[in-house]
Parts: structure tokens; sequence; C-alpha cells
């Protein structure tokens, strides 16, 4: 079976996602997220790419434009190209994304506090996301913007490879942000260069490993009953 | 813990069993050992409508060392372990541990890398008590349970008498896992 | 040499502080009957006064976001809820938001399930702030006002069993609705129970508001100004002692609360005893709000019309309490094998969810509580992250206690309203 299975990703016999230009995060095979050959429903050749929203065009819609503008415009009076600093734009269910590079981000996050006509007064932390099939950008750091001025929020995403772990600290910008980037650190790995003290929030300070990674299990431990024994729900049988 | 441990078997060990039993299941002093869900559930326990002072031990003691009974209350963390044990190892004997909800007593729902699988794997417990979180009727019955249990607690001799049986039953009893039939 | 300067001035002090055996390291924690729940406290204390103070979290870390990545969306509302363990209801409303947001239903949601989780988290905030307050007064010695806190409480909890058969950690709100439609004769001691509270409420007032010592213990303790808290992200009643009424109810609706009639209580005394006030008014517009929330219940669905989504809930009191519909059981099993099919593939496999993410946050008693859901298209969140109230304003715990009494210590941290649950979770 994984004989078909390479054959079939190889001939791109896959039908296009329905967005385009979006991340790849994931190639999904088979029907039942089976790899051990216990697939019988008939579509274990089956390969989907998953992808994230792809980039939007302008123009984005409501204050979207005006927030856009406004940042690419104090960017480029810092003599900061806003194409540089600004990977892509993604408008995705009535939310606005900026994805930043992450040697700008400081710039960017400090713009967006700043600016009278942005005013992102709030930082609401950041959160980690690993994506292990987007290769070079496993991990992902958001940041939720609140602007209490304009009643508005915005998302900053950042990415960095799982090889080099490593994005500016935004807690000069945003005190708040001390222990969740502690958090990310914690679970994630994610190294936020420039934290004051960037050590574990959560585990214990001897604890091996980054427990929120996909590539870390679960950690359950099969529970026995009378006579049967119920794998950890992390080596059950799964549907996606 | 004093002359009683000293008594001969007989019939006056058994008396000073039972008037040692009855005077310490009368007063029991609970450490507060809060953790989760459960520990809201503990302090309504303790709170007027259904009032723990009713069986005297509506006060909770903030230091293990006035204590006699720890109720863990939720989820134990691996972080919080080293911590609970400590707290157990202060509490003076005799001393009983009730481990109240599932998360205590097996892990619970949170069968994952954080959490210890049951906090028998830590400190002896005498009474599991079910429920996430069980209602402060269970806890009262739990603590009523454990009222008889230290009613009937063996001293000296007999004490060492009831731990060997204990073990013996222990040791021919069947790993869950081997047993059979329905779920009783 | 002595200089004006005071170089020398400095060295002296310096001595002098270095050959003071007055200061010392405070653990303080993580077990310890006032630090609400097992939160740890490092305190440097100089005789009476802390010179620093540093928290130790993670004491009640559960892996709950790690475990929602291998459950259902629906079986997800399971586990946030016993996230901060004192508000279910905002966190399961949070959740929910979030996948209803990321499915594109939002539109479809009917008004009754709206309604009821308004009235529902309204009522869940009361019940918090009951236990803030009464967990804190008990943390200042004052028994009494525990015993008071504890007793409305249970008013609150018994509406809770009533409607959701839980005293604690519901599950009920689920993606595209409820679990359960409301069950009879619930209106009625909805409306009995607001009138109790009225008369219940007012007690607070009367034993702790105008109280000379409950105020010399509160005021000007814990303080922290509006510029403190926006640096540290504060939200809640902490951000509204400072004086921004910044509340996301009025400022990024949700639920439809634009068209509920309510004020946000704000203070600008930035301290303990402006947040128990404003806490004691939130209960008050709290009951306004389920007040009107009752006025508006209108028969109709509590689920989705949408069968892909709509969990089978339905469920009956069997001789064991709540157990699933016979009627049900017997529609899928006797008359319908597709009903049967797909009864078994929506409670085994569950709903897929289309790719994206998506951030939802609500006016949680204690704050900005936020969720930030990402998806890849399966039957299970990708990732799953909480933005917690308590563990954002826990940080602003060392800005209000350094430089105070040791004993003001446990009043700021009582004012902040930390759940462990919540910030560790």
């Amino acid at each position: 079976m994984s004989e078909n299975t390479d054959a079939n990703g190889e001939n791109n016999a896959v039908p296009a996602p329905r967005d385009t230009g979006g991340e790849v995060i994931r190639v999904r095979k088979g029907m039942f997220g089976a790899n051990n050959g216990g697939d019988t429903s008939g579509y274990g050749g089956l390969i989907r790419t998953v992808t994230l929203p792809g980039a939007a065009s302008r123009p984005y819609g409501g204050w979207f434009d005006e927030v856009a503008d406004e940042l690419e415009g104090a960017l480029e009076e810092q003599d900061l190209l806003p194409e540089n600093a600004i990977e892509k734009t993604v408008v995705d269910r009535g939310e606005l994304t900026f994805h930043i590079a992450r040697e700008h981000l400081v710039q960017v996050a400090r713009t967006l506090r700043d600016d009278p006509a942005l005013r992102f007064e709030l930082c609401t932390g950041v959160s980690g996301v690993h994506f292990l099939g987007d290769k070079g950008r496993e991990l992902h750091a958001v940041y939720h913007l609140r602007s209490l001025t304009h009643g508005r929020i915005i998302r900053l995403e950042v990415s960095a490879p799982d090889s080099d772990p490593h994005i500016p600290s935004l807690v000069a910008v945003y005190p708040t942000n001390d222990w969740h980037e502690r958090e990310a650190y914690d679970f994630f790995g994610l190294v936020f260069d420039g934290h004051p003290a960037l050590t574990r929030i959560m585990m214990p300070d001897d604890w091996q490993g980054f427990p929120q990674r996909k590539d870390y299990p679960l950690g359950g431990i099969a529970v026995e009953y009378k006579g049967a024994q119920i794998p950890a729900p992390d080596q059950r049988r799964s549907y996606s | 813990m004093g002359l009683e441990e000293k008594l001969p078997s007989g019939f006056v060990l058994t008396t000073v069993e039972q008037a040692a039993g009855w005077v310490r299941k009368s007063s029991v002093f609970p450490a507060t050992f809060g953790l989760a869900c459960c520990a809201i559930e503990m302090m309504t326990t303790g709170a007027g409508r259904y009032d723990l002072a009713r069986f005297g031990m509506e006060v909770f003691r903030g230091s293990p060392r006035q204590a006699d009974l720890m109720i863990v209350a939720g989820r134990v963390s691996q972080k919080m372990a080293p911590v609970l044990r400590q707290v157990y190892d202060q509490m003076p004997n005799p001393k009983w541990v009730i481990s109240m909800g599932v998360c205590a007593s097996s892990g619970g729902m949170f069968n994952n890398y954080a959490i210890v699988q049951g906090v028998d794997h830590i400190v002896p417990v005498d009474i599991y008590l079910p429920g996430c979180p069980p209602r402060p009727e269970m806890l009262m019955d739990a603590i009523l349970k454990l009222h008889q249990k230290i009613q009937g607690t063996k001293l000296g001799v007999n004490a060492e008498e009831a731990a060997r049986e204990a073990e013996e039953a222990a040791l021919k009893a069947l790993p869950l896992i081997e047993m059979k039939g329905l779920l009783r | 040499m002595y200089t004006v300067t005071g170089g020398d001035w400095d060295e002296v002090v310096e001595s002098a502080v270095k050959s003071d055996d007055e200061r010392i390291i405070v653990n303080m924690g993580p077990q310890h009957p006032s630090t609400h729940g097992v939160l740890r406290l490092i305190l440097e204390i100089d005789g009476e006064t802390v010179t620093e103070a540093r928290c130790g979290i993670g004491y009640l870390h559960t892996g709950i976001e790690k475990n929602l990545e291998f459950r259902s969306w629906t079986q997800g509302t399971t586990f946030v809820t016993r996230m901060d363990y004192l508000t279910p209801f905002f966190n399961e409303t949070a959740y929910c938001l979030g996948v209803e947001k990321l499915l594109g239903i939002e539109d479809q949601i009917p008004d009754r399930a709206t309604v009821i989780r308004v009235l529902l988290m309204e009522l869940n905030r009361l019940s918090s702030h009951l236990v803030c307050i009464a967990t804190g007064g008990m943390e200042l010695g004052a028994t009494t006002i525990m015993i008071y806190g504890f007793r409305d409480r249970e008013l609150v909890l018994d509406l809770f069993e009533l409607i959701t058969g839980l005293r604690m950690n519901h599950a009920f709100v689920r993606p595209g609705g409820l679990a359960q439609d409301l069950p009879p004769g619930s209106v009625d001691q909805l409306r009995e129970f607001v009138k109790t509270m009225k008369k219940n409420l007012p007690e607070y007032d009367k034993l702790a508001t105008g109280n000379p010592i409950f105020k010399a213990r509160m005021q000007d303790v814990g303080y922290l100004d509006l510029a403190g808290c926006m640096a540290l992200g504060a939200t809640g009643p902490v951000l509204r002692s400072a004086g921004l009424p910044h509340d996301l109810r009025k400022t990024d609706p949700y639920c439809g609360y634009e068209t509920y009639d309510f004020d946000v209580p704000t203070a600008d005394t930035c301290d303990s005893y402006g947040r128990f006030l404003i806490r004691l008014e939130e209960m008050r517009q709290s009951l306004r709000i389920v007040e009107q929330c009752i006025e508006r219940l209108e028969p109709g669905p509590v689920m989705v019309a949408d069968k892909k989504i709509a969990w089978p809930a339905q469920l009956a009191l069997g001789p064991d309490g709540l157990g699933n519909s016979l009627d049900h059981i017997r529609n899928i099993m006797g008359t319908s094998m597709e009903a049967l099919i797909h009864h078994f593939k929506l409670v085994t496999e569950g709903f897929r969810v289309p790719p994206g993410q998506t951030y939802t946050a609500v006016e949680s008693p204690k704050g900005e509580l936020g969720v930030h859901v990402v998806s890849d298209g399966g039957t299970r969140p990708y990732r799953v992250h909480f933005r917690d109230p308590s563990f954002t304003n826990l940080q602003a715990m060392a800005a209000m206690c350094e430089g105070g009494q040791v004993a003001d210590v446990i009043v700021a941290v009582a004012s902040i309203d930390p759940v462990m649950g919540g910030v560790d979770r």
C-alpha cells in the first residue's frame, strides 16, 4: 500500500486545493489516519494537501485597508520597505493577519503600538503553533494586538524553522508578553531573543523536551480495566 | 506512638483500641490540600449549607504539622508531586489520605505528560472518592466512611497482625488485567 | 574623604543594607492557605516590607491544550470547561464561538441558544465574583463573608444543576448551540433566584463596604495605575479599577451583548477596595442582564439545524439520573439505518472544520479570555491556546506588592482573583 501512495504522490494526481497560494501545513494520506496497514476503507491511497488560507489582495474590506495603509506608510517613513517586513497579508473569516519577517518584528510592533492612527496598546500574548509539515517555517508565533482606542484587533504571525527557533522578544514593547513568551518557550522551544529571563514557567525546571510540540508524544499511559486495556488517546486509531 | 502500642494482645488492648478510635474519629483535623476544581467543592463542604462542623472537622489546618487528614482535592501535576509528598511527610502519625475526585485517584481524563496518574503513586490512600468534582455530599460520605475506618484502627500487636494479613491478601489478589467477568 | 556629591554615602547605605540581617527570602506556597490555590510566591522581605516579589506558577499545569488535540471538536468543551473552574461557561462559550467562526456558522446559531449562553455566563459571573469576595474575605480572616459568599453561590449552583445537570464543569455549551434546552420550571426558578439575590446582594454592602477594618485592609493596597495596567496587559476589574471602562461586552460585543442594557462600573482608586466595589456592582449588572434574558427567552431550537454538526445529545431522565433518550435510541436503532450510521459517525469521528485560525474573546469575570483556535481541516483541533486573564493579570502581582507590607500581599493577590486552573491550564 505504501508503494501506491508514493506513486500517487509523484504523478501529481492530487486535485488542486480550493484556495491556492496558502501555506501547505500537511499532506493527508489515506482515510482514517491509519498508517500501519489498518485502513480497510478503500481510500488508503488518497492524498490531500492541507493549506491554510492564502494571501489576500486589495481591497481587504472595512477598516483593514486603513490599518494596512497606515502600517505601510509608517514603515516607509522609517526607511523600511513594507514588502520586506510584511511577507503577506491574509484576510480570513473576518480577521486580518500580517505575516511579519522575524527580523523586523520588534519595529513593526513598536509602530503598531505608537502610531496614533494604529495604536494597538494591548497585546494579548503569544500563542505558539507547531506545523510539522510546513518545512522551513515549522514554528509559528501568533500575536493578537487589540486597539482599545479604535476598537480593532489584528493578528501578527511570525515563523521560524525548527533548526533555528529564534524570534525577537516583544517584552520591550509589550511588557505583558513576559510570561507569555516564557510559556511559548516552555511548550515549543521558541527562543525569544532579548527576553529578560527566558526560563521554563509551567513545567519543572529540569524537564526534558518541549511538551506541546507536535513531535512530543501526549505521554498518556494505557488504562487497564477488568480484562481489557485501552491505549492512551494518542495511540488509538484516529480519523484525521 | 505511645504506651498503647506496647500493650499485649487481649481485652485491654481492644478496649484501648476502641477508645482511641472513637477519640480520633471524633475530631479529625484536615489539612488544606486544595488543588483544582475539587478544592472549591471542598470549601463548599466546609461552608454554610453542608456544614462539615457537624462532624467535628470544620477547622481546616493551614499547617500540615497540626493535621491528621489530607484531602488531596484535584489534579496533581508532576511539578506538584514532590510538594505533596513533603506535606504528607510533615504530618504527624497517625494520618489518613482521601483522594478526592478522579484526577487525584487515577489521573482521570487528563491522561497526559503533565498529570500524575493517581496520587497513590506518591502517598498511601485510604479512601478513593470518584466524581468530577464529587458533590459535597459525596465528600461527607467519604469522610464518614473514613471515620468508620479510623474507629476500627488496630493498635500494637493487633496492628502488626492486620498489616500482615493485608499484605498476604494483596499478594494473592489477581491483577486487574487478569480479572474476568462483568465490571463490578 | 566625604564629598557633597555623595559617592561615599552610597557605600554607607550599601554596607548598612548588607549587614541587615532582617532581610530574608520567604517562600509562600505552593501549598499555602491564602495564596488562592497552588500559587507560589517568593518574597524577599526586609522586616515587614516586601522588597521583591516573584511568582512561581505551573503547579497545576494540566496539559489541557495538548489533550484537546487528541479529541474531537465537540469533546473539546469537556476539557476547556475545566481550565478556569470558576468560570466554566465562559471557557466553553469562548471556545465554541471560535469553532463556530471557523465553521462559518455564526449566523445560524439559534437565538434561544445565544440567549441561554448569555444567561448562563451572567449567572456564572455572579458565582465567580461571589467566590472571589468570599475567599478574599477568608484570606483576610473574615469568615463571615466567606459563609455569605458560599451561601449565595450555592443558589447559583442550584440553577446550574437544574439546567445542566452538574454543579461545576458542565460541558453544556457545544459548538453549534447547547447540549440541552432549559428544563421545565427553570424560568420560574430563575425569577425566584433574581428576587432572592436582590435581597442578598445589599448584605455585602452592609457587611463589608463601609466596614472600617475591611476598608483599612483594602484601601490603597495593591495599587496599580492605568499606565501599569496597560503595560502589563491587565484586563477585567483590575483595569476598570484604574478608571478605564474597557469591557469586551461593550467594545467588541459577542453573543448579542450590544442589545442588552447594562453599565460598566469603574473606579479611580486603582486599589483592592475599588476592585471589590467593581465586583459588587458587576454582580448587580449581571442580575439586570439575567432579568432581560428571562424576558427574551422565546421557544425554539437550541442547536444549529445542520445535522452534520449538531451533536445528537438527546438525553432523558432515566432511573439513574441522566441518560440517552430511549426514544432517540429506538429511532436510530429500529427505524433508520442511515440515522444510526450518521449518529455513529458524528459521535466517534466528529465533524471536520475547514483549515484556518481564529481568535475569539469574551469578557470573563477576570478579564479578557481569548481563544486562539487553529484547524488543519481535521476532526480534531490542531492547536487551541487560551489567553487566560488570570495568567496575564497575575504578572501584575510584583508591581502591586513590592514596597508594601507582607500582609498586604495576600490582599493584592486576592484582588487580582487569579484561579490557578486558568493560570496553568
